[in-house]
């Protein structure tokens, strides 16, 4: 079969591969009918990641068909049926997932060693994503093997396109995670740090759940203008600062709700700590740029609550804990728990409260995909989704 | 606004970099794509000028009487500190054309501070033949990645082409949108009834 296949930093090929076949009675061969390129692919890409091997197949979100099942599947899913797959794989049995905790299920992960040694304790196995998350081939494939999928799988009602729902399988949810876990209240301004895909998810999940006012911060023209359309107030960092416009648009008590929808790979304004970060990155002194961690906690209204569904892979430098401390600010983060959200937002979707698809800009098939990686990396063309039809 | 794979490549707006001025080639630009051999050289020199620089600064007075300039230990430290300079230049910068062309005339400096030693005290020359040799050969990758560089293409400044204005996501409007899901809070997820304002 056909596969997007990690070879090295901006190295991804689109290359022959062995099929998947079933390895487990609680598997399930899908055959993929729409894939999407996620912004987390990109640290990836830029290999800020460790853990990747060439050869691994990229992707974690994805949806399609169901073509195989194991003995251990036990009907639960049916050869011909059409699911949505969360990046996060699940076995539904373990204390976190009984718990709703499905992002650090206990037993997902095949290589928990290398994930305790890491993190302190293991995470979630994920499609597509390091050996540190299990090690297991992605979405971005005709085909792709799917463990433990008599859980890890969403069941989408048949009116729905397949541009609706497949986002269910990541930025969706992941947005939706963001908005929710910051309590938003109906008098809280909640300030969204990037537009990207998963920053456009987080702005219509903060409107749908109330919030009086939502601000955008990016310096993607393009991004801003569709944060915009979804209803939030903007601000071009690359103009303007972040700072004194937020302190403006709360009559200087600053934002109640921050959400950093941006993760490890930020880029500062402020060309010292833009240096300051790069450098310390590039000395192996830190992995990821704090910058939006920096400025949401600076600008945040004391007793507020920071949201933190952008992706961070290791350690951080220069973060301003007194001012997290003495404002007794509320932290929040995590891998998505996709599966504790998607049956209220399949609902949502079929009821026509929002349309996902809304977000997407670039259309291709998998011989596309390295030249759509680079187009989605630099954000040229305007590209701010992109979604691949094996 | 769907865009096919085809779109992407806007050839017709890639200029060469400095194809204008001399001192467009030598200095910064955000729009500078080197190919990916180029960013690995570039980086790689980086790495070697932080390396190299430190050698310098920690063992300078045992380098200059290698080299039969007993008295140069002062110059040899001066010279690593630009070294390190140089290097965190390289390695933090995210276009860096200027510091490698800061390594090149560094190379040149450096060649000609050793280059006497040749006619110097007879036991050190083939010290400095040696020397010389490592100088020029550093040189002559500095020079040419500092070349690839500048000629590397600069990628367009992409104008808002496509219209999002009208992609809010909500098919019957943001206004009607704006709390339908207010009754969503998980107890998991949300701040505890005790902790939360009086009002």
């Amino acid at each position: 079969m056909k596969a997007l296949v990690w070879h090295g930093a901006q190295d991804i090929r689109c290359e022959s591969v062995p099929d998947p076949r079933i390895e487990d009675d609680r598997d399930a061969i899908i055959k993929v009918t729409a894939c999407a390129i996620c912004g987390s692919d990109l640290h990836l890409y830029d290999h800020f990641m460790p853990g990747m091997e060439k050869g691994d197949v990229m992707g974690h979100e994805f949806m399609g068909e169901v073509v195989e099942t194991g003995k251990g599947v036990n009907g639960t899913l049916r050869k011909g049926e059409r699911v949505v797959i969360p990046f996060t794989i699940i076995c539904g049995e373990c204390d976190q997932c009984k718990r709703g905790f499905f992002s650090v299920c206990e037993r997902s992960n095949r290589n928990k060693h290398l994930a305790a040694k890491a993190f302190g304790h293991t995470t979630a196995g994920l499609f597509g994503y390091t050996h540190l998350t299990g090690g297991y081939q992605g979405g971005q494939a005709e085909y792709v093997r799917v463990p433990f999928a008599d859980k890890t799988h969403i069941k989408v009602p048949d009116g729905l396109t397949d541009e609706q729902v497949l986002f269910l399988g990541d930025i969706f949810p992941t947005g939706w995670q963001a908005a929710v876990q910051a309590d938003i209240q109906p008098t809280d301004t909640v300030a969204i740090w990037g537009a990207g895909p998963v920053g456009q998810m987080a702005i219509r999940s903060a409107i749908l759940l109330g919030a009086r006012q939502v601000v955008c911060i990016d310096r993607v023209p393009e991004r801003l203008e569709m944060a915009r359309a979804g209803g939030a107030v903007t601000i071009d960092n690359s103009t303007e600062s972040t700072v004194e416009r937020l302190n403006q648009l709360t009559s200087g008590k600053g934002p109640e709700k921050c959400i950093d929808a941006v993760g490890m790979e930020a880029h500062a304004p402020r060309a010292l700590e833009q240096v300051y970060d790069r450098v310390k990155q590039a000395m192996m002194l830190e992995s990821d740029r704090a910058t939006v961690l920096r400025e949401m906690i600076y600008v945040c209204r004391p007793a507020g609550i920071l949201s933190i569904p952008g992706v961070y892979g290791g350690l951080v430098d220069k973060i301003p804990m007194g001012a997290l401390m003495n404002k007794g600010l509320t932290l929040r983060t995590g891998q998505t728990h996709v599966n504790r959200w998607t049956d209220d937002l399949v609902a949502r979707i079929a009821d026509g409260q929002i349309d996902p698809s809304f977000v997407i800009t670039h259309r291709g098939g998998l011989a596309d995909g390295p030249d759509l990686y680079k187009t989605f990396r630099d954000k040229k063309d305007n590209c701010i989704k992109v979604v691949l039809r094996p | 606004m769907p865009a096919s794979a085809s779109r992407q490549e806007p050839s017709a707006h890639r200029a060469r970099g400095g194809a204008d001025a001399p001192s467009a080639r030598l200095s910064s630009d955000r729009r500078r794509r080197p190919d990916p051999s180029t960013r690995q050289v570039a980086r790689g020199l980086g790495w070697f000028s932080l390396a190299l620089g430190v050698t310098e600064v920690t063992c300078g007075d045992a380098i200059a009487r290698w080299l039969g300039m007993p008295r140069a230990g002062a110059l040899v430290r001066a010279y690593g500190v630009r070294e390190i300079v140089q290097g965190a230049g390289i390695l933090g910068a995210h276009d860096p054309t200027p510091w490698i062309w800061a390594r090149v005339a560094g190379d040149g400096l450096d060649l000609a501070t050793v280059l006497p030693g040749l006619t110097g005290d007879p036991r050190h020359r083939a010290n400095t033949a040696v020397a010389l040799g490592a100088l020029a050969g550093v040189g002559v990758v500095d020079l040419l990645c500092a070349r690839a560089l500048s000629d590397a293409p600069l990628a367009p400044s992409e104008p808002v082409r496509a219209d999002y204005r009208s992609r809010s996501g909500f098919p019957r409007g943001v206004a009607a949108m704006r709390g339908a899901a207010r009754d969503v809070r998980p107890r998991d997820f949300t701040t505890p009834e005790s902790l939360r304002a009086w009002s």
